[in-house]
């Protein structure tokens, strides 16, 4: 199965990374001739290639150049450095846990209520529904300021709010339908035992709507990190893989922002690997074939 | 005070009501059913209103929705302009642009199990990445206008979609597979008559999902730099300057604009799958 | 496109026919010297337990599998060649019916597929449902149909092109007792009516005895032919012919036959 992948995998990645360096030279090789024809002199392709590898500020820079500035944003700072991606990346890593946290616990608790009560899914379920149909991002800048006029210097508690306002939805979902997926003849039983509701709810609802809470984990983590970068943007952040991308931006250093977009893509990969690691241990602990 | 114990009253009369309603049999029609989520939707206005005004709310911190409603009827010009440049310009151009990208890339992967194989376990971990971090590189690219934020959309929806289309074309019955098979139809018809047919569901699953990400990603693209029009604009001077009457005006024209899209890429939906067996009534 | 054998003239011919599976197990022999003759007008049933190979001898007719060794001719060619030249209809084991289309849109799906001209799909679309008795219900969708509707708009589906062969697989094995019965009544009508080679598939005795002109009984590991048997009923069978002493008979040399392969387990 992994080896039966491997190739084919192997050889896209080959490829993009192909077709990345063409790009770059492509679209970096404008700046060389600028340069040379204000400098009065010709280049020939062969002089271009090198120079589009290693400019200043480059359009698209090729990989290794973005590799390079990642190694040196990882381990040639030290590790509290306002410069070190670890740095940032911890920060954003932080928020993101916080804002994972907050969201698991209202996406339980509210499925939890919309399962018990009836008219808690007639109110409350479209306007979840509805909430991820508005763009967070509107939200965020606001959310922010808001926090800063009530006294909260902490910029992690809007961060965790964007992320968790991301994050719960996919949970809530998901164990909605774990809570409801007991089957008729299962919750007769139960009252066939004159099982009390709470009863219901420990020894069938709750554990029959475990793999469905897992499989929501790696939807929600994803989604809990694009909210902690999107929480990071706006006005004037200064920590934060989300603020280097801005910061990167602003001040036209684009081997910034692609550093820290990479950081933060491995961030992601490394959150969602674990994520997948918690969900299998879970599922072999309820005796699901591995 | 009276604002604040006025609003927490009618909140919880309207729960009380809303609990009868749900109890009932009307609860259990369409019109009953909107009518709880009506209710509880005016409801949290309604407390929303009594809190700030009960509690003395800074309009600079929480305006009300009374400040709001007016504000957004006074500022229609602004809002429609700041809707056309990020929604239809920016979100919608290329929310179709990688749509139709994603849909023809799907089908050409369909007819290679080794693009499939390499392709999907890369595209479904890179529509698992904060792909809106690309924002502020393509905006250096495209330029300040709509097209930088068209190009960001068309990155942000191309993956989810493209995987859920693909997954679509693969979903389809071995039974249906064997029939077609017994007709020695050739691949043309085998796409027409059953995989993009089998693969509708999907599709339109990734439509929404997509739906959601054009507009987050147009109005991103917006804080890395834009012309003096546009929402994300508008959004962050606002907020420069504390008009957050303004910023919630604008918040509602996203809010509005974002489920007016789900909603209607819903109705297709309910019109192309109706035979979908959570479509059919 | 008419062929011109008669009726007793063979149209399905296996010899020596061998098929092996490459599991992850080690290879599985689904079929092991198969041996068979269908001629022009039999109904022919395969009767087996699972794993007998039953299905996968009719796949390979109908050149969904392709046999590892022997020869296998559908009217004299290749499976893949006769399947071209649309030798047969194939009714599955579950209607297999598209949700997105109407019973007559299902019904006109090899005809589009076949290029038939637009009056021919109505005209052929007409017969056939009246052919199953579901007039009527070609503007319906499949789920809002019985599961015995579903699998008669199936059969309707398998004769719109009024092929020479029709191939069943246990089309009939979920649904329950008196729909079954009714459906075995109905196939022989049609089968009267038509003339039609029919392949039939199952795991029910007073089925197989009931329907065919001739049993194939088969048995597992390696799948293959413990017995055939030439029926003498006469083609015209009410439904209490089940209880006539040749009937019973016919089945008692079914079951032993199916015993007799059932040593192991």
């Amino acid at each position: 199965m992994m080896t039966d992948r491997a190739l084919p995998v192997l050889t896209v990645l080959l490829a993009i990374f192909a077709l990345w360096y063409a790009a770059a030279v492509w679209m970096n090789a404008k700046w060389v001739y600028d340069q040379a024809s204000r400098a009065g002199t010709t280049v020939t392709l062969a002089e271009v290639i090198p120079q589009t590898m290693a400019q200043p500020r480059p359009l698209l820079p090729p990989p290794h150049q973005v590799a390079t500035e990642l190694w040196k944003g990882v381990a040639a700072q030290a590790v509290t450095s306002k410069r070190s991606l670890v740095y940032h990346g911890y920060v954003t890593f932080r928020g993101t846990m916080m804002g994972f946290a907050l969201g698991i616990a209202l996406g339980v608790g509210l499925a939890m209520a919309i399962v018990r009560f009836r008219v808690m899914e007639l109110s409350v379920m479209p306007w979840a529904i509805i909430s991820q149909t508005i763009p967070i991002v509107a939200l965020a800048p606001m959310i922010l300021t808001v926090s800063n006029q009530m006294g909260i210097d902490n910029r992690e508690v809007p961060k965790a709010i964007i992320s968790a306002y991301l994050s719960f939805f996919p949970v809530l979902v998901s164990m909605v339908k774990g809570l409801r997926s007991p089957d008729q003849m299962q919750l007769d039983l139960l009252s066939t035992y004159g099982a009390s509701q709470g009863q219901t709810f420990w020894k069938l609802r709750l554990p029959a709507s475990m793999p469905y809470f897992f499989a929501s984990l790696k939807v929600a983590i994803a989604a809990a990190l694009v909210g902690t970068i999107i929480g990071e943007l706006p006005t004037g952040a200064i920590e934060g893989l989300g603020a280097r991308m801005l910061i990167g931006s602003q001040f036209g250093e684009p081997l910034i922002m692609w550093a820290a977009l990479f950081a933060a893509a491995i961030l992601a990969g490394g959150l969602i690997v674990i994520v997948g690691l918690i969900e299998r241990m879970a599922r072999a602990r309820m005796g699901a074939p591995a | 005070m009276i604002w604040l114990v006025g609003a927490v009253l009618v909140w919880l009369g309207a729960w009380a009501l809303n609990v009868r309603l749900a109890a009932s049999a009307f609860g259990r029609t369409r019109a009953g059913r909107l009518a709880v989520a009506t209710l509880f939707g005016i409801t949290l206005l309604v407390l929303w209103e009594g809190l700030v005004r009960g509690l003395a709310v800074s309009p600079i911190i929480l305006p009300g929705p009374s400040v709001i409603g007016p504000k957004i009827a006074a500022s229609l010009p602004t809002l429609w302009a700041d809707f056309v440049q990020t929604v239809v310009k920016g979100a919608l151009s290329g929310f179709a642009i990688g749509t139709a990208a994603a849909f023809v890339a799907a089908i050409a992967i369909d007819r290679s199990p080794f693009l499939q194989k390499g392709l999907l376990p890369i595209g479904n971990f890179v529509s698992a990445l904060p792909i809106v971090g690309l924002a502020p590189v393509l905006v250096m690219w495209f330029g300040f206008d709509w097209h930088s934020k068209a190009a960001v959309v068309v990155v942000m929806v191309f993956f989810p979609l493209l995987v859920n289309m693909v997954a679509g074309l693969q979903a389809t019955d071995p039974l249906h597979r064997d029939l077609m098979a017994t007709y020695s139809a050739s691949y043309p018809q085998r796409l027409m008559k059953l995989r993009l047919p089998a693969a509708m569901p999907f599709f339109f699953n990734g439509l929404k999902i997509a739906a959601t990400l054009a507009l987050i990603g147009a109005i991103v693209a917006e804080f890395f730099g834009s012309p003096i029009v546009g929402m994300g604009f508008r959004i962050s001077t606002e907020v420069g300057r504390l008009g957050l009457d303004m910023v919630w005006a604008t918040i509602a024209v996203a809010a509005l604009s974002g489920s007016a899209l789900y909603g209607l890429i819903a109705l297709i939906e309910s019109r192309v799958t109706f035979w979908h067996p959570s479509q059919r009534k | 496109m008419k062929d011109t054998t008669q009726i007793g003239q063979p149209v399905i011919e296996a010899r020596d026919l061998d098929l092996t599976f490459q599991t992850g197990d080690g290879p599985v022999l689904a079929l092991k010297d198969v041996n068979l003759t269908i001629n022009k007008g039999d109904f022919v049933s395969f009767i087996g337990p699972s794993g007998c190979g039953k299905t996968t001898f009719l796949r390979c007719i109908a050149a969904l599998e392709h046999p590892t060794a022997g020869t296998l001719t559908v009217n004299g060619l290749t499976p893949d060649d006769a399947r071209m030249r649309r030798a047969y209809g194939y009714v599955f084991q579950a209607a297999g019916l598209y949700p997105w289309r109407t019973i007559a849109g299902n019904v006109k799906l090899p005809l589009e597929i076949m290029g038939f001209s637009r009056a021919e799909q109505e005209e052929r679309v007409r017969k056939v449902l009246e052919l199953v008795e579901l007039a009527g219900f070609g503007g319906k969708f499949p789920w809002q149909l019985s599961g015995g509707m579903q699998q008669r708009a199936s059969i309707a589906r398998a004769l719109a092109f009024d092929a020479d062969i029709l191939l069943m697989d246990e089309p009939f094995g979920a649904l329950d007792e008196i729909v079954r019965d009714r459906l075995n009544e109905e196939v022989l009508k049609l089968w009267a009516r038509t003339g039609k080679t029919i392949g039939f598939v199952t795991h029910s005795i007073p089925e197989a005895v009931y329907l065919s002109t001739k049993i194939v009984v088969m048995s597992p590991r390696p799948g293959r032919i413990t017995d055939v048997i030439d029926s003498p009923l006469p083609r015209e069978r009410p439904l209490d012919i089940r209880d006539s002493r040749a009937f019973i008979e016919i089945a008692h040399r079914v079951r032993e036959g199916l015993r007799a392969g059932h040593h192991d387990d």
